[in-house]
This record gives C-alpha cells, sequence and structure tokens, in this order.
C-alpha cells in the first residue's frame, strides 16, 4: 500500500501551481493537507504523475475580514478554522470542530476538502447552507460559483483539471440568525451516515435548509426550509420531511431515510429552540 | 475506575507497575518493522482479485528473473498442511503462494521482490493473472449443502467436519413446559492488531541457521512449522520474536507469507521483509467470529433450563491452518455453547464449512465470544417467555459453588468458583435498580434505557488433554522455565511463550519476587527467542502465567536450598537450622543473616568459601511444569451494561459497564484489569462496530479503517472492574489464567441491554454489529408486526 511513483513540486505562487497543473494535461493533482489524498495514492486509487503542493501558498492561507462576509483561503486548515474568531461567522468554527479528529483538522484544509467533493463531508454541506462563494482560479484568471452549484456528485465538482478552489466567501449572519447543525457518525471522528444544516436569517430573508451524506451532492429541501422558517419545528415533521425526502433524495434506503428525517429534525430544533 | 485491590511488596497480588512500559511509552519499543538489515530487500505479494478462479496462467514482466515469484518456483517450500484426528476432519493444504486455483479474494498469488516496498508493489502490478472465475460460495448455509461447487475440488462436498453430541436431549426435553426458539448470528470480522503480520528473515552464514524476527505470539511453534515446511533441521532455525503489536491468535500459526519470505531467505541467503499492511490485513484477515445459531431452550415454567438443542454453522473460509487447525473453533463451540449453567440434556451438531474467504483462525475468546453471545441471548428470551427477570434467570441456572467441582452436560470440569456470587456483586456494584428507576422515569431526550447481563466461564490453561481431544497435530505438554541467579544477586528468567501486552516482563518478575524476594527491577524476564528460551508451545488460550508461570515459580522454589546450603555453611550453621527469608536471606537459628546476594557472590566469583558439598547444580535451574489436573483452570465473570437507545437513529451509547471476574489468584490487579479492559474494547467492537461484508461474488466490502470501523477512546466506557479471588484448586497458587475473557461477555450483555430497553416495542435485536441499520430495521420490522398482531387480535 505505498503510492505509485510521482513527482512533487511546490510553486512558488498561485499563477505557477496553475501553470503546472495546465502543463501536466490532466496527469496531475493538486495537493492541500493530503488527508484524502494521501490515502487515496497509497491505495492507488490516485495515480497522478504530478502533486501541485498548495497548501503553503501565502495567497491561499489568509483569512480576511471583507465586511459583510469573511475570505478564508483554499488552505486554511479546518483547525485554524475552528480556532478562529469569526464575527458573523462562529458557526464555520462550529462545523470545524466536528471534522473528523484535531489530527486530521491539522492538516486537511477547506478547499481541499471542497475539492475532494466527499458527499458527507461537512464544507460540502454547510457552505451551501450558509450562502457561501467558491473562488477558483484556473488558466483563465479567475471565478466566482455559488457554494450551492460547485459539487455536481459525488467526489464530482465544476472544477476542470487545472483549477484549484483558491477561497471561499461566506456572508456574515444577522444578529438574530439562527443556525442548526447535526450530523449522525457512528463514531467520533468518521464520516456521518446523515447530515443536515439549517439557516434562518430572517433580516437576509434567508431559509434554506441542506441535506448531506447522499449518494450524490448535497440537496437542499428548498420548500421545506421555507416552512420552517414560518412555523419553526412544528414544520419538521416526519411526514414532510419524508415527502421532501422522496424528491430530493430518492434512493435512500429505509434506514437511510430515518437517518436523514432525524438529521433533518434535530438540525432544525437546534435552529429554532 | 476500580476498587483499588492488591496486596503490598512485588509478589504476588501487588499492583507493580509495569516494566515493560517504560520503553513504549517512549517510543522505544522494537518492532519487526524497526529490523533493519544490511541490503534487505523488500517483499509485497500479488493477491487474488476474484474470489474462486481456477489459475490459467501468470505472465511474469520480461526480466524479472530473480524477482517475481509464482509456487512452482519455491521448490523447497511443502504447503502448509494441517491434518487433526478429529472425526469426519478433511485434509486441505494451503500452498505458499496460490496453486491451480485461488480460493478467496486476497489469496497471494504471486511474491515480488524490490529494493523499497513501493517498487515491488510497482512490479506486481505488471504480472498478468489469467484466472478462469468460477462460481463462488459466501453463504455458510448454502455452502453446506453445495456438492458441485466445492472450494477443494478433492472433496466431496464442503465440509471442513460436522461434531455431534447427545447427552440425555430426547429424555429431559421432554419434561420441559416452555420451548424457545432463537436465531442468532456473528458476522465475520477481522482481528486488527496494531501491527499486522510482519517477518524479516536472514540467512545466518556463520550459524548455518535461517533467523527470523517475526512477529508471533509462538515462536517454538512457528520454529517447528517453518523447519518442517522448509525441510531445514530444527536447528537451522531461530525465530525472534521482538516486541509485537497484538497478537489475539492471528499470530500463533504459520502464514503463507511468512513460510515464502522464509524460503526467499533460505534460496537467496539475503534478508528479505515483508510487512502486512492494513488494507492486506482486512481483505486477507477477515477470518473470525462468524457464527450461526439455530436453538431451542427446553424450560420449566420458573426459567429452569433443562435442555437445549442447538445448530452451529461456522463460516470457515478456504482453508485450515497449522498447527490449530479449523477443527479448534468448532470444537470450542460445541463444548462451551453450556456455558456456565448447569442443565443436563444437550444436543448439538456443529459444521465448519468452507467457504470462499479468508481461513477462520482463532481469535481472543475463541468460539467463546459467539458461545456466550447466543447461550445469553437465549436466557433473556427464556425469561421473557416466562415473564421474569433475566436476571433471576440468571441465578436460577448458573452452577452453584456447592457443586464444585462440577462436571457440566459435556463433562467440561468446573474447578472452583461462585458463579451467582459473582452476578449478584456485578448487580450489586452496578446498581441495577437505579438504573431501573431511571428506566421507568424515562429520559429528557426521549432515549430509551435498558439494562443487560452476560455470565460466562472461560477455560483457561487446559493442557494437553484438551488440546489432544481437539485433534490437533502438535499438542501442548509441559512448559518450562529457565532461571538463573546472576554473581550480583539478581534473577534471569528465560521463558518460551511471548509477551505482548500481556506484562509479562512484570507478572513473571513477581512470581519470582515471591519466592526470592529480589526486586523485580533485578529480574530480567527473556522471552520469545527460540535461541535464548527453553521451549514452550507459546502464548495463547490464556495458559502462559499458569504454564510457565507455574514453571518459574517451581524453578524459583528449586534453588531454594541450594541456596540455603551455601548460606548456612557461612553462617555456620547447620542446613536443616537455617531458613530463606525473601528480605533477609539465608537466616541462622540466632538471626544473624546473609544476604542472597553473598550467597550469590560466593557461588561465581568466590568458591573457595563455598561449603565443599555444595549443591553442583549451582544457582540455574531449567523447571518444566504443568498442572495436577490439566483440564483447565476455569476463570469466570459477570458483566452488566447500562445503555441509551436512541430509536430515532439506531444509536447506542453505553451509560455504564461493570465487570466482576474471578481468575483465581491475581498476580497483579493492574494488569488483569489492563487485559480486561482491552478485551472488553474487542468485545464492544463485534458488538457495535466491525463487520466485513461480502457482496454475491466474494467481495470483501472493507479494505480500509474507513470502512471497517473499531471502537476508538470515545466509543469505551470508563468501566469498572471488581474482582473475586477464588483460586484453583490445581495451578501454582491457585493462579488462573484471564487473557481472553474481556472480549467474550459484551456482544451478550449490550444486545440484552438494547432488547430490555426496546421491550416494549417487541425489538429483538440477534445479529452482530448492532449498526444503526440493523436497529432501525429491526424498530420498523418490529412496528409493523405489532399492527399485523393488533389487527389480527
Amino acid at each position: 500500500m505505498k503510492a505509485a511513483a510521482f513527482e512533487y513540486l511546490k510553486p512558488a505562487d498561485v499563477a505557477a501551481a496553475i501553470a503546472a497543473l495546465a502543463g501536466a494535461a490532466g496527469d496531475a493533482k493538486p495537493l492541500g493537507g493530503g488527508q484524502s489524498l494521501g490515502p487515496m495514492l497509497n491505495l492507488r486509487l490516485a495515480r497522478p504523475k504530478l502533486l501541485v503542493d498548495v497548501s503553503k501558498l501565502a495567497a491561499m492561507r489568509a483569512i480576511e475580514d471583507r465586511g459583510a462576509a469573511w475570505r478564508i483561503g483554499g488552505a486554511v486548515t479546518h483547525a485554524t478554522i475552528e480556532d478562529a474568531r469569526l464575527a458573523g461567522c462562529g458557526v464555520l468554527s462550529e462545523v470545524a470542530r466536528d471534522i473528523a479528529y484535531r489530527i486530521i483538522r491539522n492538516r486537511g484544509t477547506i478547499g481541499g476538502s471542497l475539492a475532494h467533493a466527499d458527499p458527507a463531508a461537512d464544507w460540502p454541506l454547510a457552505l451551501p447552507a450558509l450562502a457561501a462563494s467558491i473562488f477558483i482560479a484556473g488558466p483563465a484568471g479567475e471565478r466566482q460559483v455559488p457554494a450551492e452549484d460547485f459539487m455536481t456528485g459525488a467526489f464530482a465538482t465544476v472544477l476542470t483539471e487545472d483549477e484549484i478552489v483558491i477561497a471561499v466567501e461566506v456572508p456574515k449572519l444577522s444578529a438574530n440568525a439562527r443556525w442548526g447543525y447535526w450530523k449522525f457518525c457512528r463514531k467520533t471522528g468518521e464520516f456521518p451516515e446523515a447530515s443536515a444544516a439549517v439557516l434562518l436569517d430572517p433580516a437576509r430573508k434567508l431559509a434554506r435548509l441542506w441535506i448531506g451524506a447522499l449518494n450524490g451532492a448535497p440537496q437542499a429541501l428548498t420548500a421545506l426550509a421555507a416552512d420552517v422558517a414560518q412555523r419553526g419545528t412544528l414544520a419538521a415533521t416526519e411526514l414532510a420531511i419524508g415527502q421532501a425526502l422522496e424528491r430530493a433524495a430518492p434512493t435512500l434506503d429505509y434506514a437511510g431515510r430515518r437517518l436523514h428525517i432525524a438529521a433533518v429534525q434535530r438540525a432544525v430544533k437546534k435552529a429554532c429552540d | 475506575m476500580s476498587e483499588e485491590h492488591g496486596k503490598p511488596g512485588q509478589g504476588i497480588g501487588a499492583r507493580v507497575p509495569r516494566k515493560e512500559d517504560s520503553r513504549h511509552l517512549h517510543g522505544r519499543g522494537q518492532y519487526v518493522s524497526d529490523m533493519l538489515l544490511p541490503g534487505q530487500m523488500e517483499v509485497a505479494f500479488l493477491r487474488s482479485p476474484v474470489a474462486h478462479g481456477r489459475i490459467r496462467g501468470i505472465r511474469k514482466p520480461a526480466g524479472s528473473e530473480g524477482r517475481v515469484f509464482v509456487r512452482e518456483d519455491l521448490v523447497e517450500a511443502s504447503d502448509i498442511a494441517s491434518p487433526s484426528s478429529l472425526p469426519t476432519y478433511k485434509l486441505s493444504s494451503q500452498p505458499p503462494l496460490a496453486h491451480g486455483k485461488v480460493r478467496f479474494v486476497g489469496e497471494p498469488v504471486v511474491m515480488c521482490v524490490a529494493r523499497t516496498r513501493a517498487e515491488a508493489e510497482d512490479l506486481s502490478e505488471l504480472v498478468e493473472l489469467d484466472i478462469e472465475e468460477l462460481p463462488v460460495l459466501v453463504d455458510a448455509d448454502a455452502a453446506r449443502l453445495e456438492k458441485s461447487v466445492r472450494v477443494h475440488d478433492e472433496w466431496d462436498d464442503n465440509l471442513f467436519l460436522t461434531l455431534s453430541v447427545d447427552n440425555d436431549f430426547e429424555t429431559l426435553s421432554k419434561k420441559a413446559s416452555v420451548v424457545v426458539k432463537r436465531d442468532v448470528e456473528l458476522s465475520r470480522q477481522a482481528m486488527v492488531p496494531m501491527e499486522g503480520k510482519a517477518v524479516v528473515a536472514h540467512w545466518d552464514e556463520r550459524a548455518d541457521m535461517l533467523v527470523m524476527y517475526y512477529s508471533t505470539q509462538t515462536p517454538h511453534i512457528v520454529r517447528t512449522g517453518i523447519a518442517q515446511f522448509l525441510g531445514l533441521d530444527e536447528g537451522q532455525v531461530r525465530i525472534i520474536a521482538p516486541d509485537v503489536g497484538g497478537g489475539f491468535g492471528y499470530k500463533v500459526i504459520v502464514h503463507p507469507e511468512e513460510l515464502a519470505v522464509a524460503w526467499l531467505a533460505m534460496k537467496y541467503r539475503k534478508p528479505f521483509r515483508w510487512i502486512e499492511d492494513r488494507r492486506e490485513h482486512l481483505v486477507s484477515g477477515a477470518n473470525a467470529r462468524q457464527h450461526r445459531y439455530r436453538l431451542t431452550a427446553y424450560a420449566d415454567d420458573k426459567g429452569r433450563l433443562l435442555a437445549l438443542d442447538a445448530e452451529i454453522t461456522i463460516d470457515g473460509g478456504a482453508y485450515s491452518n497449522w498447527p490449530f487447525t479449523i477443527g479448534l473453533e468448532p470444537g470450542q463451540a460445541i463444548s462451551n455453547l453450556p456455558g456456565p449453567y448447569d442443565f443436563r440434556g444437550y444436543r448439538c451438531t456443529t459444521y465448519c464449512v468452507a467457504t470462499n474467504k479468508p481461513g477462520f483462525m482463532p481469535y481472543r475468546g475463541v468460539a467463546r465470544t459467539g458461545v456466550c453471545f447466543a447461550m445469553e441471548l437465549l436466557i433473556d428470551a427464556i425469561a421473557r417467555a416466562v415473564d421474569m427477570d433475566p436476571y433471576e434467570v440468571r441465578m436460577k441456572n448458573l452452577v452453584r459453588p456447592e457443586q464444585m467441582p462440577y462436571d457440566n452436560v459435556v463433562k467440561k470440569h468446573y474447578d472452583s468458583g461462585n458463579y451467582p456470587g459473582a452476578l449478584a456483586l456485578a448487580r450489586e456494584k452496578f446498581d441495577a435498580d437505579k438504573w431501573l428507576a431511571r428506566q421507568k422515569s424515562g429520559e429528557a431526550d426521549g432515549r430509551k434505557i435498558g439494562i443487560g447481563f452476560a455470565s460466562y466461564c472461560e477455560q483457561s490453561a487446559h493442557g494437553t488433554s484438551v488440546f489432544a481431544s481437539w485433534g490437533l497435530p502438535l499438542v501442548p505438554g509441559y512448559d518450562q522455565a529457565a532461571v538463573k541467579l546472576t554473581p550480583d544477586g539478581g534473577l534471569e528468567v528465560r521463558v518460551g511463550v511471548h509477551s505482548h501486552g500481556q506484562g509479562m516482563e512484570t507478572t513473571f518478575a513477581q512470581l519470582a519476587n515471591e519466592i526470592l524476594g529480589i526486586d523485580v527491577s533485578k529480574v530480567k524476564v527473556t522471552h520469545g527467542d527460540t535461541g535464548t528460551t527453553p521451549y514452550s508451545t507459546g502464548t495463547y488460550a490464556s495458559r502462559s502465567i499458569v504454564m510457565c508461570g507455574g514453571a518459574t515459580l517451581k524453578a524459583c522454589q528449586e534453588l531454594l536450598p541450594r541456596i540455603v546450603k551455601i548460606g548456612a555453611h557461612l553462617l555456620k550453621c547447620s542446613e536443616s537450622e537455617a531458613r530463606f527469608d525473601k528480605s533477609l536471606g539465608v537466616v541462622a537459628p540466632d538471626g544473624r543473616a546473609v544476604a542472597l546476594k553473598e550467597v550469590c557472590t560466593v557461588w561465581y566469583l568466590r568458591p573457595d568459601r563455598a561449603p565443599l558439598d555444595v549443591d553442583r547444580r549451582g544457582l540455574e535451574v531449567s523447571v518444566s511444569y504443568k498442572p495436577d489436573r490439566d483440564t483447565g483452570a476455569f476463570s469466570y465473570a459477570s458483566h452488566a451494561v447500562a445503555v441509551a437507545v436512541d430509536a430515532g437513529t439506531g444509536a447506542v451509547e453505553i451509560l455504564d459497564y461493570v465487570v466482576v471476574e474471578d481468575c483465581g489468584t491475581l498476580v497483579n490487579p493492574m494488569v488483569v484489569e489492563g487485559q480486561t479492559i482491552g478485551g472488553v474494547a474487542q468485545g464492544i467492537g463485534t458488538a457495535l462496530y466491525e463487520e466485513i461484508q461480502y457482496d454475491a461474488n466474494g467481495q470483501p466490502n472493507a479494505s480500509t479503517l474507513a470502512d471497517y470501523l473499531l471502537p476508538g477512546p470515545t466509543e469505551i466506557p470508563d468501566m469498572r472492574i471488581f474482582h473475586m479471588e477464588t483460586p484453583s484448586p490445581y495451578t501454582m497458587f491457585g493462579i488462573k489464567g484471564m487473557g481472553e475473557g474481556g472480549a467474550i461477555a459484551p456482544p451478550a450483555a449490550i444486545f440484552n441491554a438494547v432488547n430490555d430497553a426496546l421491550k416494549a416495542s417487541g425489538v429483538e435485536v440477534r445479529k452482530t454489529p448492532l449498526t444503526p441499520q440493523r436497529l432501525l430495521d429491526e424498530i420498523e420490522r418490529a412496528r409493523k408486526q405489532t399492527l399485523a398482531d393488533r389487527q389480527a387480535a
């Protein structure tokens, strides 16, 4: 279980990283904290000829207050977010705190997690729920994608092979905004079997309810979210959630449906209590 | 955590801190992976990608001569044949590399050698396997009945063996007024020691000897096996087991990869190393626990068990093993199912079935985790059938202390103990009434509280007659210990067992201290090296402290008269007047004393001061020992657990876990507690987490720890352990073995607790591990059943 041979490049800046990726004709992979790519290399499930290490690029390691939003560099680790004091975005620290174990959070990065796009991972669920944006750099320059459009399926995103996630921007929550995040893990640190995130921010006219740990990308339960905004926990009945799941995640088996119902109810309860 | 239990001093019963901890805690342990020999080459195995197939051809890459090996290349190595004298047992052999057929996913087929492991794996990717896929046998029940598709073509079916017993079943079952039927099942597991298999093999030209650093529990057995399978003299093989990162039974046999690497070293006279990685372990080491039980209990209306009818099916996988054979598991299952209970009617048939999975091996608890799970779930089911408290039904049926020694329905000889006493103490320490009150009042978060008990007895330190009855090709006899006083008054103890977590470097020093009074820091225990230790079959079956420990005690005792003789001479008194005192040394009638150290100095350095008729055998001795009666010293325990069950998610949280155990005279209560904690952790893994499933093609669904869940620190409760001490009448100082026990009861206790929590809704879970999915499905099944019952009514 050792990786196949590869070249390792530590580029000077983002432009050099993009150039290296573009020059490898699909045979290169950007390396963040390596917490997913590392095992995949060792299992030889990933066999790039070139690894472009973007984890040390200064431009991608900053956390900036942009007034209405926080901008977090793609190479910022979960642990850094966990320990940060992000006024208006404290929920990011809450989400970060429950990602895997601290030793993984010490290395794993927000950009890497998004690019890897595990359907059960936390950022691919939390960021759409928070109406975040994702900033992508590639040979043609930078582009911005709403977090909800970023992930296209299990381990699939809008990224092309020569693009990297350089930052995410998360709008600050209003003072009276409510947030609920709940996931069910069989044991501490494992990927969840079901997860849900709820944002109720009336000042910004936002009511968002997302579920994760599905076969594909996280899904929005839009109508249910609107109902929850109106009626709170009363809206989150088993029946209503079950019906929403029929549309959003029709392939769940019985236990999967039960677990997602529980996740939604408990996330809603956290947001509304 | 536990009530402080321990005697003062450093002898038997003292909580002496473990001597071996310093090197482990400082990261200075030395494992096989730490061994680096000049010019060492790395080995990787190409493994079968299919569960069952005929090998049509293997194409080696061009220019790979001397680096890529198939079975035919290993001319000098024979297949690992594992004969057994058990009736109906069919002989099978496992080749070091697959030959003719592949029989499970992960079976080693080609061996590749390179400077680094990565390059060896690169090389293995260039090998082309041409395998014609054959129909796959995945389910043991189906494989048992299948005749045309066979794992071993030379057999006429897929049965390794079938064992049957019938003692007074017909007569006693007829007296029953209550009949309770249950099916229970355990899933397939891997043992997952932190360190997997590991070998470094080289040829020592000067000694004309194959030397292997080998992660094993049984170096002397392995030596015999390697010599036998390579056609070497035993004198040409030395096995050194350095620090070993967990055994659990995985390391009591000769594995094909180890034999293949030994062959490389013998053939090429260079060092070769192979370290099993986690993926290899999970795929090719999924070899434990998978039993299925069909049980019928016959009881009276007061919950008294009269007779038991059982059919046990063990999914044996593809191969038997050497030397324990696959017969060990069914042999233990059929003979241990009756457990700690007093009933006299028993009928059982046990099938051990060949399937296209890795060959079954003895995992900590060997079959007893399964039989305890089956029996204890059945006891609770009887309790529900007669509407009694499961605790009371257990109490009513446990062998009572006044019946000891007790020969049970299969003539197991329970030597001593107070089984109901342990259960009662568990209930008291656990404060069952508190939990029942909490269960009644309900939880604020809506979770359901349940409590569960499980009792078992554990045959430990069983010897010659027992292993011979299981048909093994190699049977343990007397164990030996060599002890030697050093000129400065220290002691060397050399034993052929191996300590890999059992703390024997400490406990054996305590045994020596008990006799000779030497400070444990001056007692050096050497183990696990065939070049420096006397013969022992090794560490397994909860035996080392009784067997090699007994030999150590006896050896120290044999030194005493020799010491006294020299001491009396120095004190100028007669030998018969002098006595040995552990702190003073040899003492004269008038109180004058000469220290043990001085006696040692005289024998080694100043023999001019020794008596003329000094005992010329000196201050070293090798002594062999086995207990007076070798049918085993039975440890036993009762476990009690409280759980909170979340019916919305199927999550089970353990709120309290109590163990009351009796392993006879405690040598070191802290070590016993450590062993218990580790065992319970593994039992919790069996109960709630660990499982490798196979699809219809025999492909395992777990090959990394992302898919194979192990309990971690946050899943293991702060368990509370309490001791009882009933010395065995048959062993030195009444010591019993206890290494496996912790892993036996947890699945039973936890399932009983979950079933208790959800009993109002008719839920009864009976298959390990209890995943949220399984529990949610069962809750739904019970809901539909209740609905249907209501409609029918």
